[in-house]
């Protein structure tokens, strides 16, 4: 079926939708408009390379790493119980865990904004047992909590997928071959559950690190992070140019912890979402 | 197979029916001849007034928002929409005029505007009265509340008073928190000097820690909602939180304050002058005018809308201050050393 | 042990679950208090409806929804095709090509596009949304559909025209229905996708066209309002209506397919053991 001419229009579309964009931006972020026209310039990146941006991009890292490590130690095991033996209603946990994700990613988020509030549900309740107040909206836990409320989802289901379809028997072979049920989970569960373990971290870690509307939302313009501040050049300081720059450096951000991924994911055959 | 197609076909019947619902019950209107495009501020205006607008003259009234002066700009410049009527700030109307983008309006169209007071007409940003109309007026100050602060609130240095750690608001826009520390340098708010500049930073930069957040209009709802202690606000915005939480008050610093003008234009991108008039012409109309400001709790310029409003609010000082013994500035257009200005505020706002 | 597990669990399907309850609890809240109950009321429903500026977003959000994802598959189908019949080297660059917008973090998609543009002069509204949304739905489709375009059996299409099948029927009968799972899936997700994208429609949308996404944010930012939370218990419930529906109707294809399969069990028993007493 050679009919490899079907894909040129959607090629006409790649060009024109995702390479002159992709071309436009790193255009604009080495380039400076003078009164004659456009000149070359690695201003904008060396603008980048000031202490105070560069801890914007270390703590959207920290805040990303944090996040997805504790989405990972919560969702595993929250995985492992739900894929085992006990738990025959597959089709019903797998749309429990699916349905958060359906909401609008805004609204989960404002309704973090709402319980966290120093007069809100959560206090008024803690205030009732007499517990003392939380006050951590506004600060950089607040995020967190965000980012792992929104992403926990995309870090069990991944998992979840995996651990569901190791067979039985193997299980079963390696505790007849001795196992006990911690070496069995070590040697056998574990490793067979790392191209679930990888999906679920590229999934959590890339929105995580690339996010504006948590940080804003339940961050206050507090904490700005590298999407913040990509936002804010675009949409408000007008500067393009030092805002292409910083795109660029996300993307280049991405596609290096894309390609850290990738290694582990060509060796265990990948793991998918469905 | 037939299955799959039976359930897509459902779908997007559905989705067709929610989609027309939707459609009739967003009230478009039948029949209407033109539009237009008006960008305004959050929480700036009566709806019904629009509604009103639009049945008076058939027009429909398209809405945008933004929160701040220089994200309408950003938006303006980058090009490709079409607003008609835009209500841009002092300083802001200025630079739109330096750069060509206004449209002048003929005023003779605008047959309400001999309500509105001298003191609003000629100002500094639109000396000949061609590019704009005076909407509302306001000063910036601190608002506080009294349960949880009891001492004077008198000077600017109250929003750097380490007592009220984490209890403190900022307005995240630009000009308007650096002219705060400007003021509490004694500078003025309009300087040029690079050295006051880094300085007004700089003491931003101190600030943060004790800065709850920097925010826009969701501030009003925290502090009826008694979340901090105190912000700094426009006065009209202070007239609305005073309005709902009785405990708030409002005080203008004694280093002096922004004094403000928002006013209406017609942006070169407009496609509908006549309807732009006839919407400016209408929001100057005193009933109208008297509605918007009691509305959003903002200080009108329009004489005839000011002697109906409630005596209680013509004599509230917040709203309507004395302006032979104010300490004020209005805000001149900077966009010269704009660069400076947005670097410092990437570097405030960057900061932790 | 047991009681552990199961209460580890709950609490996360509590966590996961709780504040989106709350949401929908104080919804009915008489006062706009977010802590204190004031009473029953249905009167926030009633100004959600009446909000033009909501009701034109959901309008707009269906719209391009439906738009984009119909228009994304049709091109994804085809594209599909053809670079499935493209040769290693052409073919990879073309497929790196095509995940970019999936990998790419949707800020800098949603940037790249409004540079785009702006770049073109074009004014930034519905159709530069549209153009946006179809865009990014694209790879996904492709991504569903070329599983199934190696998994099908590549003789099929030839041997449908030695059949005498012009090419055009050879596509719509062989091709097609094997890989429809494929298509099917393609266009629901880039429905969900779409339906729930806020950060390419912020940046490539104006002139008041707005999605549900974009104005819960601008209303999220301006503070509280319990429209808001009248719209999530909404499409909560329109969300757990949708997944009831469609989870009805798969165990019902497949506890028709297991019927299927026990009669055919039953005669090829029959077949294969014809001497035999069942």
């Amino acid at each position: 079926m050679k009919k490899k001419w079907l894909a040129s229009p959607y090629i006409v579309w790649m060009i024109i939708f995702i390479v002159v964009p992709v071309f436009l931006v790193l255009f604009y972020s080495v380039a400076e408009q003078t009164e004659d026209g456009w000149r070359l310039t690695a201003d904008h990146f060396r603008r980048f390379v000031d202490p105070i941006y560069i801890n914007v991009l270390i703590r959207s890292v920290v805040l990303a790493l944090v996040s997805t490590v504790i989405c990972l130690l919560l969702g595993y095991p929250m995985a492992a119980i739900l894929a085992s033996k006990e738990y025959s209603r597959k089709k019903i946990m797998y749309l429990l865990i699916v349905m958060p994700m359906w909401m609008n990613f805004l609204l989960r988020t404002y309704a973090w904004m709402t319980l966290l509030e120093r007069n809100g549900v959560i206090n008024s309740i803690l205030s009732l047992l007499n517990l003392p107040a939380i006050d951590i909206l506004y600060t950089n836990k607040a995020v967190v909590l965000g980012m792992v409320y929104n992403f926990l989802p995309f870090m069990i289901l991944p998992i979840y997928s995996v651990l569901s379809k190791i067979d039985d028997s193997v299980i079963e072979a390696a505790q007849d071959l001795g196992g006990n049920n911690v070496t069995v989970f070590r040697r056998v569960v574990l490793p067979l559950s790392l191209p679930g373990v990888i999906s679920g971290i590229t999934m959590v870690f890339m929105p995580a690190v690339t996010t504006f509307v948590i940080s804003r939302l339940l961050g206050g313009g507090q904490f700005m992070l590298i999407g913040n501040l990509i936002e804010q050049q675009f949409l408000s300081s007008g500067d393009w140019g030092f805002g292409s720059a910083l795109s660029v450096i996300m993307m280049l951000l991405i596609l290096a912890s894309m390609g850290a991924m990738s290694r582990y994911e060509q060796e265990n055959g990948g793991g998918a979402l469905w | 197979m037939r299955e799959i197609k039976k359930t897509i076909a459902i779908f997007l019947i559905l989705a067709a029916i929610f989609s027309l619902t939707a459609c009739g019950g967003g009230g478009s209107k039948q029949g209407t001849s033109s539009t237009i495009m008006v960008f305004n501020w959050v929480d700036y205006i009566d709806e019904s007034v629009l509604e009103d607008f639009e049945e008076e003259y058939g027009i429909k009234v398209n809405y945008d928002y933004f929160t701040t002066n220089e994200e309408m700009y950003v938006k303006l410049k980058a090009g490709g929409t079409s607003y008609d009527v835009i209500f841009p700030s002092d300083y802001m109307i200025a630079r739109l005029v330096k750069e060509d983008l206004l449209q002048k309006i003929d005023i003779s169209k605008i047959t309400n505007f001999e309500h509105i007071g001298d003191t609003f007409k000629s100002l500094n940003y639109d000396p000949d009265n061609e590019y704009s109309v005076a909407y509302m007026w306001g000063t910036t100050g601190i608002v506080y509340n009294t349960t949880m602060v009891d001492e004077p609130v008198d000077s600017w240095n109250m929003l750097w008073n380490p007592k009220y750690e984490k209890n403190i608001f900022m307005l995240d826009s630009q000009r308007d928190s650096i002219a705060v520390a400007l003021m509490k340098l004694g500078y003025s708010l309009n300087t040029r000097d690079e050295a006051e500049l880094q300085e007004a930073k700089q003491e931003l930069i101190k600030q943060r820690p004790l800065v709850l957040s920097y925010g826009g209009d969701e501030i009003k709802d925290k502090m009826i909602g008694g979340e901090a202690a105190m912000t700094m606000a426009w006065s009209g915005d202070a007239a609305y939180m005073r309005w709902k939480n009785e405990d708030l008050a409002y005080a203008i610093p004694k280093e002096g304050t922004n004094l403000w003008f928002d006013a209406m234009v017609i942006p070169k991108t407009s496609r509908n002058k006549e309807a732009a008039e006839k919407f400016i012409n209408f929001m100057t109309d005193p009933d109208n005018a008297l509605r918007n400001a009691e509305y959003i709790g903002y200080s009108t310029p329009n004489l005839a809308a000011l002697e109906m409003l409630d005596e209680e609010i013509r004599n509230d000082k917040a709203a309507y201050p004395d302006m032979d013994s104010l300490k004020s500035e209005v805000c001149e257009d900077l966009s010269d050393i704009i660069g400076v200005y947005n670097r410092i505020w990437d570097e405030i706002k960057a900061s932790q | 042990m047991r009681f552990l597990k199961k209460s580890y669990v709950f609490l996360i399907f509590a966590f996961l679950y709780a504040p989106i309850l709350v949401l929908i609890v104080f919804s009915f809240n008489e006062s706009k208090s977010r802590a204190n109950w004031d009473g029953f009321t249905l009167k926030w429903y009633m100004e959600l409806f009446q909000d033009r500026q909501i009701m034109s977003a959901l309008y707009y959000t269906l719209l391009i929804a439906v738009l984009s994802s119909i228009i994304a598959t049709l091109i994804g189908v085809i594209a599909s095709i053809g670079i499935f019949s493209m040769k290693k080297l052409p073919q990879s660059l073309v497929l790196n090509l095509n995940y970019l917008p999936i990998l790419n973090p949707d800020i800098v998609t949603g940037i790249s596009l409004m540079v785009l543009f702006i770049f073109m002069k074009m004014p930034l509204g519905f159709v530069t949304m549209l153009l946006a949304h179809i865009t990014f739905n694209i790879p996904y489709v492709i991504l569903s559909i070329l599983p199934k375009l190696k998994q099908m059996n590549k003789h099929l299409y030839e041997a449908a025209l030695d059949l005498g099948a012009t090419p055009v029927e050879a596509f719509w009968k062989v091709i097609l229905p094997e890989i429809m799972s494929g298509v099917i899936t393609g266009f629901l997700l880039a429905f969900t996708l779409s339906l729930d994208d806020f950060v390419i429609s912020f940046f490539t949308t104006g002139s008041g066209v707005n999605n549900l996404s974009i104005v819960i944010y601008g209303m999220a930012r301006r503070g509280i309002s319990p429209k808001i939370n009248a719209l999530s218990t909404l499409m909560f419930v329109s969300v757990l209506l949708l997944l009831i529906i469609v989870n009805f109707r798969m165990s019902k294809d497949n506890s028709e397919r297991r019927t299927k399969i026990e009669r055919n069990k039953e005669n090829n028993r029959y077949l294969f053991n014809p001497g035999r007493d069942i």
